[in-house]
């Protein structure tokens, strides 16, 4: 038994075909190639697979793609505006929010929803808003500062949002 | 990491929902938000027959005021949608201090508090937060609708009284008796988040004495419990330190105390007494 | 030669591919006609196996090959560090199997797989696999595998050991310890770790039907090393028919050392469907069950001195738990890196350990970040506070008194290091240890710290410091010792690179190390632009392929900076030398006039005579007009063997704070001053730091893998085993001295595991300090509020 999903990902519509049993995570890796978006674990731990729905921050490997249909889903492949960087992945950069990567497009995902909420956050506010995340290379010092640094950026407005924000 | 494979429906309305389900017979589960649903079958500790996700039925959606501070809280509510709910919040403070310890951002934003309740896990914090709030649970099925209290629903670890073709459609939070101070007081197992133990208390206090308590705490047994012991003992008291002290001594009265790898029987016994005594505490002045 | 590259905190170059999401890991690749792989894995964690039916799984839709131990023509994986060579291990290696025939050894040790279209369709298959099992006594715990009647795992291993291992002098150290005024005794537990990389592990296999030839995607850190172990010790085919590539790899820590049962599974399955591709990639809680484990010790400690605080003894007895069957490196690890450094930084003149590797019903054990010197550290770091404890002296004051002087550097290690029988030794670098720990002591106002634990008091808090002053080594290490020393290392420890300048001008570095998230192509690029004049972004790093890198030992004990810096840098002196002779031969001057100034080589005296690096490798590479002698093309290559290993050290403190009615323990300040020598990119090397602490603290505090008594693991998943989380951290506060490496040109000592070894000691004994109103001195990790709160409740009651 096949389903018909609609997914607009990263502001570019898809049909799928795919099994009840599919996870969105799966559609966006294995059905449309965006595989920026990580498995870490398989209890909803890790947000490696954190992705936006419909404007919320979700781990795409506990939604199921049917449950999604008819949906906008930003990814990482999604965030940075034509040519450039939003604001979250250079602060990513500049600040050295990432060592190995895997945890990072997540850990941007989830950021986005947070400075979305609350655009100016405590270093506390930061780390309670990333709980969802888990990073094994960083001790999560530089990714904090990385997020600040985005909120610092972004409240100036200097830097255009993301093209799908 | 791959559910087995399952058969679908996403019903439009209620009423076709709940003949899928009464056509199911037992094979079929709900799906909201799959918060607690999903991870199971990934690991294939669940694999039911069929699912029935009722994310597209307009009427569970939303929160209610239902006028003079009751609120009811629709089946497809997420945690998000509660917190950011002013009657949900307003009228039951406790809301906005508990929920945002349940799971974390990604969680809150796709689970729902009907969904937790249904699903029954004994180290689940909703229960305790919904006994505390005395809500009752509507359920509706083809042959009709009941109401039960929230005491009582969940019978054991993963058991409740919603029947194999019932659908659990809204949550109904009564009116806090004026001037009750509210407070949830947990100790989270680290690696899962559940709490090893939490105390929702909602305390009223009159003419220096205490008027109002429900008293209620998940993790330790099988199913949240209201502590109708420590109750008692608070009230009439005078709510002061010794009283309060007192009266937490009786948290874990009657009740079997669960163990496993993270906490012993007697840890969770004596944080059931110390969660306790801090979340009345809480309460109390929280009491404007 | 410019400097200002080397030593600057440059944004790295790998970045960008990972904040947009093209970085390409293992699960990344999608190949024409890929299948996909699932493994059965055992129930149980010791039984036999009496029957395989397969029948109905190779029925199932989409199921084209089904694997059993049967089916592989050799089974057993290699094993390389028989700890000890004749005194160690002899007759009694048993490694895991690619697929488990007669029996089983731990749960989760693979016994089938299943090979179908789609990865849903192989896990599908699975589940109609059906085995017949003889369960049989399990035993888990390490002490107890050794003594009489204990289930027994392997018939050539009476009483589960795998082997008996001592170093250092045992009659010195008796003696030492039987005339000293003061002898401290505990039992201490260094629990066993889950490494949790983010990235989980995986391998593609493809076999070309064409060429008998193999290639093998895997996420690894050591491409060359599973080339050799696969082709020569698995699969009985030469090293050049193998080619292994190591795409981005999302973390390690030394789970992605080693030959595992997947990487030769894929390769036969390929061979066996003829070439089609063969996807696996491990789920988490089969990350939990058959990838590596870490630590795993119970030792008893001795440790024996002077009223006045000098240290004259350590005697150590340890029972290492090695698992199921032996990993690659498994014995090496509790051995030479662990017994021979268990000195610390101190001048304790007698030292002796006896390591007994045993084999038990778990996962196997191997290098996890640190690798045998967090464990060393830990004990020697408790030891001394014990000590201190005991004869009532402030534990920086005993350290203080007992550090090895810097005057006294090269210094020779008494637990071992410097007792190769041929003469070759080890020695301890360069060091300078007080200065490190004044300053943390400074930082952390360690001064008026009665005062913080008066304040916490009042608000029903235990407040408590601990100190960790270690050191490791690192730079591993000189091939002519690892031979010589007979610590059984079946391999080299030698490093290469190699440098081409392409005709258009490009420097291409290439390496045989192979990074896991430390940022190797920035900080190679560092050095070869220090080196050569040429700003990075004309530089490229490649590695992680074996076709088209020189040979090398891979990324491991914070080797890289060391060791294949070293051999970047040699490279790029014979670019340098090269470069001078053509342009010699380009501005018709005596190569003796040639000065290099950045990438200008000039004729001294006339700096309008110039060429540009860039200038002469277009000239070289196009070859029309080459002097006598000369070979075209810019090419150089260079193994480099490290003339010795390397010491970073440092002091850690810690200050906790426990709950009185919780047992809660919240870290509230971190402090670190480390000296791991010159750093090439510090805003890399205090990354490295945070992270090795994060995973430092959360063995003190809540990390733990937990079996029962059947084995089965508890800790089984990300639900129940606590990897830390952002808000459980304070932030870190780093501070530095500097104190060169004299062993290599960079003055580098390594950075990827100081922050793990040092800190899960600094932890632990801030813990104890908090619960010294309680009379505890000493309690085993992990400090979760259940074990804390016991404890203070026991000393209540016996009080």
């Amino acid at each position: 038994m096949t389903e018909q999903v609609r997914l607009t990902v990263n502001g570019v519509a898809h049909e799928l075909t795919v099994e009840p049993r599919q996870l969105l995570v799966h559609a966006i890796r294995e059905d449309l190639g965006l595989t920026g978006t990580h498995v870490g674990c398989d209890t909803s731990q890790c947000g490696a697979c954190t992705v936006r729905l419909n404007g919320a921050a979700v781990k795409s490997c506990t939604v199921l793609a049917v449950q999604a249909d008819g949906g906008a889903v930003v990814t990482i492949e999604g965030m940075a505006p034509e040519g450039g960087l939003h604001a979250l992945q250079n602060a990513f950069w500049e600040k050295h929010g990432l060592q190995c990567g895997f945890c990072t497009p997540g850990m941007i995902m989830a950021a986005s929803d947070l400075l979305a909420r609350n655009p100016d956050p405590t270093d506390d506010e930061i780390r309670h808003g990333i709980e969802g995340n888990l990073c094994r290379c960083t001790g999560y010092q530089n990714i904090v500062a990385a997020i600040r640094e985005a909120a610092s950026t972004l409240r100036a407005g200097a830097v255009p949002a993301g093209a799908h924000d | 990491m791959i559910p087995a494979a399952f058969d679908y429906a996403r019903p439009d309305s209620l009423d076709e929902a709940l003949k899928l389900l009464a056509r199911g017979a037992g094979n079929a589960k709900v799906l909201a938000g799959g918060q607690s649903l999903l991870p199971l079958m990934r690991l294939r500790l669940a694999s039911p027959g069929q699912l029935i996700d009722i994310g597209r039925i307009a009427e569970l959606r939303g929160i209610r005021d239902l006028g003079n501070g009751a609120t009811g809280i629709g089946a497809l509510a997420t945690y998000r949608d509660v917190l950011d709910s002013d009657p949900a919040t307003g009228n039951h403070p406790i809301l906005a201090i508990a929920i945002p310890i349940i799971g974390d951002v990604q969680v809150r934003n796709r689970g729902t508090l009907a969904g937790s309740i249904a699903h029954a896990d004994p180290a689940s914090d909703v229960p305790a937060i919904l006994l505390a709030l005395d809500a009752s649970l509507v359920l509706r099925s083809g042959n009709g609708e009941r109401v039960v209290a929230v005491d009582g629903f969940c019978h054991g670890a993963f058991a409740t009284d919603l029947g194999e073709d019932e659908i659990l459609t809204e949550i109904r939070l009564p009116a806090s008796p004026a001037g009750v101070g509210m407070a949830y007081c947990s100790i989270e197992q680290p690696a899962s988040g559940y709490s090893m133990v939490g105390v929702a208390a909602v305390i009223g206090r009159s003419g220096g004495t205490i008027s109002h308590a429900r008293i209620a705490i998940t993790g330790v047994a099988d199913v949240a419990y209201r502590a109708k012991e420590v109750e008692s003992a608070l009230l009439g008291s005078d709510g002061g330190a010794a009283a309060i002290a007192a009266a937490a001594t009786h948290a874990t009265d009657g009740q079997t105390v669960g163990s496993d790898f993270n906490a012993s029987a007697e840890y969770r016994a004596a944080m059931a007494q110390v969660h306790t005594r801090r979340a009345i505490e809480a309460a109390l002045a929280a009491i404007d | 030669m410019t400097t200002d590259v080397l030593g600057a905190s440059i944004k790295r170059v790998e970045d960008p591919r990972f904040i947009t999401g093209k970085g390409r890991f293992l699960d990344d690749i999608k190949l024409a006609g890929m299948t996909y792989m699932s493994i059965l894995r055992s129930p149980y964690a010791h039984a036999n196996i009496r029957s395989i039916d397969t029948s109905a799984a190779k029925a199932m839709p989409g199921v084209v090959l089904v694997l059993v131990g049967a089916d592989i023509p050799y089974n057993p994986l290699p094993m390389a560090w028989p700890a000890g060579g004749s005194a160690g291990i002899q007759n009694n290696v048993n490694t895991p199997r690619v697929l488990a025939t007669d029996s089983v050894k731990w749960t989760g040790e693979g016994v089938a797989a299943v090979i179908a279209e789609t990865a849903a369709q192989a896990v599908d298959a699975l589940e109609a696999i059906v085995v017949e099992w003889e369960p049989l006594p399990v035993v888990v715990d390490a002490e107890k595998a050794t003594l009489p009647g204990a289930p027994q795992l392997h018939e050539n291993a009476p009483n589960n050991v795998v082997f008996e291992w001592t170093v250092g002098d045992k009659a010195g150290t008796d003696a030492a310890i039987d005339k000293a005024p003061v002898v401290v005794r505990q039992r201490i537990v260094n629990q066993r770790l889950i490494p949790n990389p983010m990235e989980v592990r995986g391998d593609i296999g493809l076999f070309n039907p064409g060429t008998d030839e193999y290639t093998i995607w895997m996420s690894s850190q050591t491409p060359h090393i599973q080339r050799l172990l696969l082709s020569a010790f698995v699969m009985g085919i030469p090293e050049h028919k193998i080619r292994c590539i190591s795409p981005d790899v999302g973390g390690a820590f030394g789970t992605k050392i080693f030959c595992y049962a997947d990487m030769a599974l894929c390769l036969f399955a390929s061979k066996a469907l003829d070439g089609r591709p063969v996807k696996w990639v491990e789920t988490r809680r089969e990350n939990y069950q058959s990838t590596i484990h870490g630590r795993d010790h119970i030792t008893y400690l001795e440790i024996a001195g002077t009223r006045e605080g000098e240290i004259t003894g350590v005697r150590v007895k340890t029972f290492a738990n090695l698992g199921g069957r032996l990993s690659t490196i498994g014995p090496g690890i509790p051995t030479t890196l662990y017994g021979r450094v268990l000195a610390g930084c101190y001048k304790i003149p007698n030292v002796y350990a006896e390591v007994t590797g045993v084999y038990t019903n778990t996962t196997v054990v191997d290098a996890y970040r640190g690798a045998g010197r967090p464990e060393a550290t830990y004990v020697i770091e408790r030891a001394m506070d014990l000590f201190a404890d005991e004869i009532g002296l402030d534990p920086a004051e005993l350290r203080r008194r007992n550090f090895i002087a810097p005057d006294k550097f090269p210094y020779e290690n008494p637990s071992g290091l410097g007792t190769a029988s041929n003469g070759e030794k080890i020695y301890i670098d360069s060091g300078n240890y007080e200065p490190a720990m004044d300053m943390a002591l400074a930082t952390a106002g360690y001064a008026s710290i009665d005062k913080a634990k008066a304040d916490a008091r009042s608000r029903g808090k235990y407040l408590g410091i601990g100190l960790s002053t270690y050191i490791e080594v690192c730079g591993v290490a000189p091939s002519k010792w690892i031979g010589a020393v007979g610590e059984g290392w079946a391999a080299a420890m030698w490093e290469s690179a190699n440098i081409k300048i392409h005709l258009t001008g490009k420097v291409v570095l290439t390496m045989g190390t192979q990074p896991q998230g430390q940022g190797h192509e920035t900080t190679y690029s560092q050095i070869i632009s220090s080196e050569l004049g040429i700003p990075m972004e004309d530089i490229v790093v490649q590695h992680s392929d074996t076709l088209g890198t020189p040979f090398g030992y891979g990324s491991y004990g914070s080797r890289t900076s060391s060791v294949g810096g070293t051999a970047a840098v040699k490279a790029a002196g014979r670019i340098r030398e090269k470069a001078r002779l053509y342009a010699a031969h380009m501005l018709e001057a005596s190569v003796d006039d040639i000065e290099v100034v950045g990438a200008e080589y000039r004729v001294k005296g006339s700096p309008e005579k110039k060429k540009t690096l860039q200038e002469i490798a277009f000239a070289l590479d196009l070859g029309f007009s080459l002097p006598a002698g000369m070979d075209p093309y810019f090419d150089e290559t260079v193994y480099h063997d490290t003339p010795n290993c390397t010491w970073p050290f440092g002091t850690h403190i810690a200050i906790v704070e426990i709950d009185e009615e919780t047992g809660k323990v919240d870290l509230v300040r971190y402090v670190a001053v480390d000296d791991v020598g010159k750093k090439i990119n510090p805003m890399i090397v205090d990354g490295q730091l945070h992270g090795g602490i994060a995973q430092g603290v959360g063995q003190a505090l809540w990390e733990g893998a937990v079996y029962d008594d059947d084995g089965q693991l508890l800790s089984g998943s990300m639900l129940d085993y606590a990897v830390p989380r952002a808000s459980w951290f304070p932030h870190f506060e780093l501070g530095e001295t500097v104190t060169p490496s004299p062993v290599n040109p960079l003055g580098v000592k390594g950075v990827g595991e100081a922050g793990a070894i040092a800190s899960t000691a600094a932890v632990a004994n801030a813990v104890i300090d908090a619960l010294s109103p309680f009379g505890i001195r000493h309690l085993d990790m992990p400090y979760t509020a259940p074990k804390v709160w016991r404890a203070m409740h026991d000393k209540e009651a016996r009080s």
